[in-house]
């Protein structure tokens, strides 16, 4: 049990809370914020400082097959950043693909509490929860992907909507995540099937399919709305990485009429320009309708300069890219339930596209009219490492270094974009809300991304800096779940962070028409196909409506 | 006088010894540098439980003994000049800077991985991954020099990107495997599958040599560019026979696996 603390003279950043940089008194108790404590608690003068609930990332990858796949790929990476043990911390290796005790701590020393990982193949699930066993301090969830699901599409195809939701809500349960996700919903199995084939619009259907992807988006938003899950479908859109595919973007969106949903990486969908040459930033386009409905959150999936590794279930889409590469890659089959493709990649400022990227990613920030949904993220590491969110913040809140970074990159790109005339600075309590509060809302954790009696005592204390991209790489404390993990820049204790997970109800017939499909095409059997409790270690069930 | 130590006692297991390097002994005292940590096994030791030391640093650095079992020596630095009087365990220079490495003796596998400038001369053989980029690296030698008297083995010049280096014997099999750019010069004969998967760069040797199937012969001709290494390569201690540098060689270009500008150069002189 964590002890009581009490959090004296710094400023707090509480925007769920409307407190905007008041000096205010937070108290700790038993791992949640209290109204008050004992005076024998332990004080923290934070003079100076800025108090802030703990990161919460919507979207990265972090843990599961794909992502051991792509440390098993670049070893020179580990060899680059060793990750050092310290006498309260485990050692690991970094890179864009941290180790799992690597990314733990480091997203701690970012002062982020919470991850959740976006895309795990129903069968890798195992392998996630064994990770996230590993990976210290953060608590985590994920998505499970089921958008290229062979059974799910045959009961839209036919039409079978009530059982399609009770498979919905059976994988939901058998892989313990957290919300369901989409990659190119309906583009894996062409291309599983037939070299190079890909779905390029909403609306297409396969020579041999009579399914369109927006039938498929359109399925799981009712189910998962119906069912009320603490988070809208997480949706990565057709189309991701080619020009012009803003249209499919909006058409998704559309596609979701008034529920719920979140787009994932908007960034790389947010591409004007014809198919097959240069894009040009249709940034204004998808920030004017993401404002103008609340039913949407996305995140942005910015781009940084440098390393990164494409990590995605889109399978088809890693195939084009070691087309540009022409490095090493892996593309995977993932039995009937999905793809997988990855790739190290460099994002160069000299480069049209990069900078282009680089740009809309900006641009959606600062055109974006309610912070409240749009959250930051890199989608990590494909856009970068989570490593750089202290340099986006920096972008976002320093006018005078956006230009001076604008001077370094492709400038015919700036061009097609209008990065340069935007002069907004993001604030402290608007960056709370993009790396906190919002993405916190948009998952439904209530106890988490504030600072209100009853949240998670999830706390991140920064120096108060005009460098903003020093002060928020380098928290001064973090404090999860009530203990200190770091104190004074240093780690004091090392900790286990806990699994979210969902518990939509279902009925068990549905077994009936899954079992026979698993004996005919699955290389598992049905009985060994779910996870059992045993794996989830420490968890947390949120409620869903049907739970 | 220059830093000499001198190994007294054979440790059982590899000895990790990266701080043997001129940048990190430039500015210790003789007892400083007796209690450096090294890693033996997985234990950490100091390299006064191994090594004596005499003398002071002047720029370079003398060490005595079978160093065999004795890794990493000059691993990154960057400035000054080792001399190893015998032989060399694994990674000797990786990863190398700048200065000088010069063994008397045999170098093991992995010299100069990833090296990216200064010097290395053996006197005597090296192993295998001579020059290399290690596993998954996409570069391997980026820069620098290294003069092997003696053979070397398999890989030499795996993934090399620029620099030179040259084999006074016979090197293994793969010379220069996905080698990018820079030249390896090979004075006796070579193994299998030389310069498979390389994009650009010369290999260049005065024997023949068994050629892959993605290489193209071009021509034969009398590369003025021969004159000037076998010049060079004088001044570094090779004898070069001025009818091999000013006589014919044939000219196949690859690999066709890959962009297909890479060279392999060989001797076509009658008196072998």
């Amino acid at each position: 049990m964590s002890a009581s603390m009490r959090i004296v003279n710094g400023q707090v950043y509480d925007p769920k809370n409307n407190i905007d940089g008041e000096v205010k008194e937070i108290c700790v108790e038993d791992g949640k914020i209290v109204d008050s404590v004992s005076d024998e608690a332990t004080i923290i003068d934070a003079k100076g400082m800025v108090i802030m609930a703990g990161g919460v990332d919507i979207h990265c990858h972090i843990a599961g097959p794909k992502v051991n796949l792509a440390r098993k790929l670049t070893p020179e990476a580990r060899r680059h950043d060793p990750h050092p043990s310290t006498p309260f911390t485990r050692s690991g290796s970094g890179g864009t693909t941290p180790s799992t005790f690597a990314a733990g701590y480091r997203y701690a020393t970012l002062g982020y509490t919470t991850a959740m990982e976006a895309a795990v193949s129903p069968i890798g699930a195992r392998h996630v929860l064994e990770e996230f066993e590993d990976t210290p301090i953060i608590d985590k969830g994920f998505y499970v992907l089921l958008g290229n699901n062979i059974f799910l599409h045959n009961l839209i195809r036919e039409k079978r909507i009530e059982e399609f939701d009770q498979a919905v809500a059976w994988w939901v349960n058998a892989t313990k995540a957290y919300t369901v996700k989409l990659v190119n919903p309906g583009g894996d199995e062409p291309w599983k099937g037939k070299r190079n084939s890909n779905v390029s619009n909403i609306d297409e259907k396969s020579d041999d399919d009579t399914l369109s992807p927006r039938q498929i988006i359109e399925a799981f938003i009712k189910t998962v709305n119906k069912q009320g899950y603490p988070h809208p479908p997480h949706i990565h859109c057709n189309n991701l990485g080619h020009s012009g595919n803003y249209i499919t973007t909006l058409e998704t969106m559309k596609t979701a009429g008034d529920l719920r949903a979140h787009i994932a990486h908007i960034q790389f969908h947010s591409y004007g320009g014809e198919v097959g040459k240069n894009p040009i930033s249709k940034a204004a386009e998808i920030a004017e309708y993401v404002n103008n409905h609340p039913n949407i959150t996305c995140d942005v999936g910015q781009v940084m300069f440098g390393d990164s590794t494409i990590m995605t279930a889109d399978a088809p889409l890693a195939y084009v890219l070691k087309g540009h590469s022409k490095g090493k890659w892996v593309n995977a089959d993932t039995e009937c339930e999905s793809g997988c493709g990855i790739l190290p990649f460099a994002y160069q400022e000299h480069i049209y596209v990069h900078t282009l990227q680089w740009a809309i990613g900006l641009e959606l920030f600062l055109l974006s009219e309610d912070p409240w949904r749009i959250v930051l993220s890199t989608d990590h590491p494909n856009g970068g490492s989570f490593m750089a969110y202290p340099k986006l913040i920096k972008l976002l809140m320093d006018e005078k270094f956006r230009r001076e970074e604008m001077k370094r990159v492709n400038q015919k790109a700036l061009l097609n974009c209008s990065l340069p005339e935007l002069k907004r600075e993001y604030t402290l309590s608007e960056i709370a809300i993009i790396t906190r509060a919002g993405p916190a809302r948009a998952l439904g954790l209530e106890t988490k991304g504030h600072l209100g009696v009853g949240a998670d005592a999830d706390i991140t204390i920064y120096d108060l800096m005009d460098d903003k991209e020093l002060m928020f790489s380098t928290p001064r404390y973090v404090i999860k779940s009530g203990n200190t993990m770091i104190a004074n820049h240093e780690f004091k204790t090392d900790s286990k962070g806990k699994v979210y997970h969902i518990t939509p109800d279902y009925d068990n017939k549905i077994e009936e028409s899954l079992k026979p499909f698993f004996e005919d095409y699955y290389s598992i059997e049905f009985s060994n196909y779910p996870v059992d409790d045993r794996y989830l270690h420490q968890h947390e069930i949120i409620k869903t409506k049907t739970s | 006088m220059a830093l000499h130590l001198k190994l007294h006692t054979q440790p059982d297991v590899p000895l990790e010894a990266d701080c043997i390097s001129p940048d990190r002994m430039q500015s210790l005292k003789n007892n400083e540098i007796s209690s450096m940590t090294v890693f033996h096994g997985n234990r950490q030791v100091k390299l006064g439980d191994f090594f004596d030391c005499k003398g002071t640093f002047d720029g370079e650095i003398t060490i005595d003994g079978d160093l065999s079992n004795i890794k990493h020596i000059g691993a990154s630095m960057s400035l000054g000049k080792i001399i190893i009087e015998g032989s060399v365990g694994l990674h000797t220079g990786a990863g190398m800077q700048g200065g000088e490495i010069i063994i008397e003796g045999d170098a093991s596998d992995w010299l100069a991985a990833e090296m990216l400038d200064g010097k290395i001369t053996v006197k005597g053989n090296a192993g295998h991954m001579t020059g290399c980029g290690y596993r998954g690296s996409s570069i391997g030698m980026q820069g620098g020099e290294i003069f092997i008297h003696g053979n070397v083995k398999n890989e030499t010049g795996h993934v090399m990107r620029r620099g030179l280096i040259v084999v006074g014997g016979d090197s293994g099999d793969f010379t220069g495997v996905n080698m990018i750019a820079g030249t390896i010069i090979v004075f006796g004969t070579m193994g299998i599958r030389t310069g498979a998967g390389m994009k650009r760069g010369s290999i260049i040797s005065f024997n023949e040599a068994e050629i892959l199937p993605t290489f193209s012969r071009n021509c034969e001709y009398q590369p003025t560019f021969i004159r000037f290494y076998a010049k060079y390569l004088e001044k570094n201690g090779f004898l070069v026979d001025p009818s091999y540098a000013n006589g014919s060689f044939e000219r196949w270009s690859g690999d066709s696996v890959e962009i297909n500008r890479g060279e392999i150069l060989l001797s076509k002189h009658k008196n072998k």
